[in-house]
Formats: C-alpha cells, sequence, structure tokens
C-alpha cells in the first residue's frame, strides 16, 4: 500500500473521481465504487482516529462504523458543496466525538434543497479541486505553523491546551494558527 | 434577519475540528442554522481537515476489513429520504432537539424580576440556558470568569456598545463587564453558553447564585 512518505507532500492526487465513485454508491448501491472508497478512506480515518488518541482496535473499529455512515448516509452527500474527503472527515469527526467522548452533540440544520437537485459536473470538479488546492497550499505551511493546525484538528486538543503541551504562549499559537488559516484562506473559492 | 454579529473564527474552527464541549457545539450548531454567512465559514475550515485527511499518514487496516465492510452493508437498509432537519418554530432544530420541542415545551423557572431561565442538559465542561427577559428589562449586571456567548431567538437586547437581534451572537470574554437590557416590546429570548459559572456584582444575586446555577 503507498505510504504517504512515499510521494511528495501535496503532490495532486491521483485523479480518481471521487464524487463520481460516491454518486454510484448513492445511486446504484454500487459495492464496487464502495470498495475503492474504503481502501482510499478507510486507513486515513483509521490514522486520523489513532492520532486522537484512540487505540488501533477502537480506531479500526470506528472507521469500520465511518465507511458504513458514507454508504447509509449517501443520500446526503452533496458534490457541489463538499469533496469526499470534506465529507468523510466531518463523518469521522462526528463519530470521534460521539465514541471518545460520549457527549450529545447538536448539528446545523440541513439546508433547505434548491429547485435543482443535481448539481452540475463543474460543481462537484470544484469541490475536489478546492481540497486539492488546499492539501498543496498545506504542504507549502512553514512546518511549525503546518504542524500546528495539524494538532489543532487532529490532536483533540483546545488550543490551550496544546500552549500547555507545546509550552508557547497561547498568544502565539493562536496568531501561527491565524496566520496559517489566512494563507490557505488564499487557496479556497 | 440581518446578522450583525457573528462567531469568532476560533468558535468555528474549534466546531469544524470537534473540539469544543458540548454546550458551545449547540450554540454554533444553532447560530449556523441561522447564518447563511457562517455556515460558508464553517465549510471552509471543515474543507481544511477534508484536506487534511487527504495528506495523512494512512494507517493500513486489518486483514479482512473490506470484507467485513461489505457484510456490514450488506445489511444496512441506504436511507433515501433526506431528513427534514428543518425547524418550523422559533427555536432552530438542535435547539429544540435538546429542549424537546419548540419554546411551548421550555420548562422556565422564574428567577425574579420577570425573567426565567431554562437549564439545558449538557455535559459538565460548559453549561447552556435559555433565558427569557421581558422587554425593556435588565438582566442582572455581572463579570465572566470565562467565556460567555449569548445567540438571541425573538427580540432583542442592548447593552453599553451594541444592540443585539435575532441570529447575532454576543461574544464575552471575561474582561467584559456589561449590563445587557432587553429592548422593550417584545421579550427576549436568548441561548446563553458559558464554561464557567457567571458571578454576580451584587451581593444578593452572589448568595442567590447557586440556587439559580447561573
Amino acid at each position: 500500500m503507498p505510504r504517504k512518505k512515499d510521494r511528495v507532500l501535496g503532490e495532486a492526487q491521483d485523479g480518481t473521481d471521487w464524487a463520481g465513485l460516491m454518486v454510484q454508491v448513492r445511486d446504484r448501491q454500487d459495492r464496487a465504487a464502495f470498495a475503492a472508497l474504503f481502501r482510499h478512506f478507510a486507513p486515513r480515518v483509521k490514522a486520523f482516529l489513532m492520532k486522537s488518541g484512540a487505540q488501533a482496535s477502537l480506531a479500526e473499529e470506528c472507521a469500520q462504523e465511518v465507511m458504513a455512515t458514507l454508504w447509509q448516509k449517501a443520500h446526503l452527500f452533496d458534490p457541489a458543496r463538499a469533496s469526499v474527503a470534506t465529507w468523510v472527515f466531518t463523518i469521522a469527526r462526528n463519530k470521534r466525538i460521539d465514541a471518545l467522548r460520549k457527549a450529545r452533540r447538536a448539528e446545523p440544520e440541513e439546508l433547505d434543497w434548491g429547485p435543482e437537485p443535481e448539481p452540475d459536473q463543474a460543481e462537484a470538479m470544484e469541490a475536489q479541486e478546492e481540497t486539492d488546492r488546499l492539501g498543496r497550499a498545506m504542504a507549502a505551511l512553514p512546518e511549525k505553523q503546518r504542524r500546528l493546525i495539524e494538532r489543532a484538528y487532529f490532536g483533540d486538543l483546545s488550543h490551550s491546551e496544546i500552549a500547555a503541551e507545546t509550552g508557547l504562549p497561547l498568544g502565539t499559537i493562536k496568531s501561527r494558527i491565524r496566520l496559517a488559516l489566512d494563507k490557505l484562506r488564499h487557496h479556497m473559492t | 434577519m440581518t446578522i450583525r454579529h457573528h462567531l469568532s473564527e476560533q468558535l468555528l474552527m474549534g466546531y469544524a475540528a470537534g473540539q469544543l464541549p458540548e454546550a458551545f457545539n449547540l450554540i454554533v450548531a444553532t447560530h449556523v442554522s441561522l447564518c447563511d454567512e457562517c455556515r460558508a465559514r464553517l465549510a471552509a475550515l471543515e474543507a481544511v481537515g477534508g484536506a487534511l485527511l487527504e495528506e495523512i499518514e494512512e494507517i493500513e487496516m486489518g486483514e479482512a476489513a473490506l470484507e467485513a465492510a461489505l457484510a456490514r452493508i450488506d445489511g444496512l437498509p441506504q436511507a433515501t429520504q433526506r431528513a427534514p432537519l428543518k425547524a418550523a418554530g422559533i427555536l432552530p432544530a438542535p435547539l429544540a432537539d435538546y429542549v424537546g420541542g419548540d419554546l411551548s415545551a421550555v420548562r422556565w423557572k422564574r428567577i425574579g424580576g420577570g425573567v426565567k431561565q431554562a437549564i439545558l442538559p449538557t455535559g459538565r465542561d460548559a453549561s447552556a440556558r435559555l433565558l427569557y427577559i421581558p422587554g425593556g428589562v435588565a438582566v442582572p449586571d455581572h463579570g465572566h470568569r470565562g467565556t460567555e456567548l449569548t445567540l438571541v431567538l425573538q427580540g432583542a437586547f442592548a447593552d453599553q456598545n451594541d444592540r443585539f437581534g435575532p441570529g447575532d451572537i454576543e461574544i464575552a470574554d471575561e474582561d467584559v463587564e456589561h449590563t445587557p437590557v432587553a429592548m422593550a416590546g417584545e421579550a427576549c429570548i436568548c441561548l446563553a453558553v458559558t464554561d464557567a459559572p457567571l458571578r454576580f456584582r451584587g451581593i444578593i444575586p452572589r448568595l442567590a447564585q447557586p440556587l439559580f446555577r447561573i
């Protein structure tokens, strides 16, 4: 299995049309499309959960549940609003809250769906490209900023906990994260 | 609804990353339900999470993981209906979910001066409550030990600095000491969330504080 360290960080993805595969899962219950999505995303979800402090066995079980949710809730996937990676990230994040913190979790209301239920291909491409651009922008961040963003998203630590652990003043943490987000924002639509 | 006071980047990022206490999660989800601008900002911060997930050094799944997953989805019906998560009343869906209905389902407790509150069940690391303040009535002056967020659901309030109407969120940290007053007219109903118990300035409210759990 290719590991990230084998390729250049931030290198463009292999061009697989993940959104197209999701649509096949959604509209045709396509198991082959699901298998392709599983092979790509399950090991990433597992890594994400382990970075958040889960043991390997719990992370494996939760990654299974995240992928099952992806199958079950395929009808909620809107390729115009988010790339598959972003959608999987939000499912995995929710699973982490549910499994590791055992807290109740409020979600925003669903948006009303417009008169045109099916977004066009260009919009779907746009969401995927945004994720790719963000990945490259992330790779281009100074090491210190990128690590803080990773910690903030993956580490299950609040900013003040990061401050306590790294010994950096809270103000420094906040300004580095802000700086990093400002740079990333240039690459968002 | 014209919303002028929005969520901070730190709160949106905390929600996107799944790092907020339960009560803060609730107020962010409620505001985002009302505010398209914050919904878009949140989506952008979630896209950062997506890009990080794409770049993460993956950890291989167990040997038979894919077979297990395929067996698992065999037994899973795919939902086909988009969940109608849109609330019909005053309370946006995530809040109505905590209350167990719309405003009529709120179990208010009087705390004096016509002001009522209802504490919502959340994790202990932060607390959430609904406040009902009759028009023209002041909320007792209080300072903050932590962060307090106040989201207006109906009516409006103003303090020394600004006015807050439906959908607006006030973010007050420890330095703020203010006296919010509900605008004349319709009662002001807010969702207030804090990560520390409030402390009132006057001796009587301070004595009463443990009883009222403010």
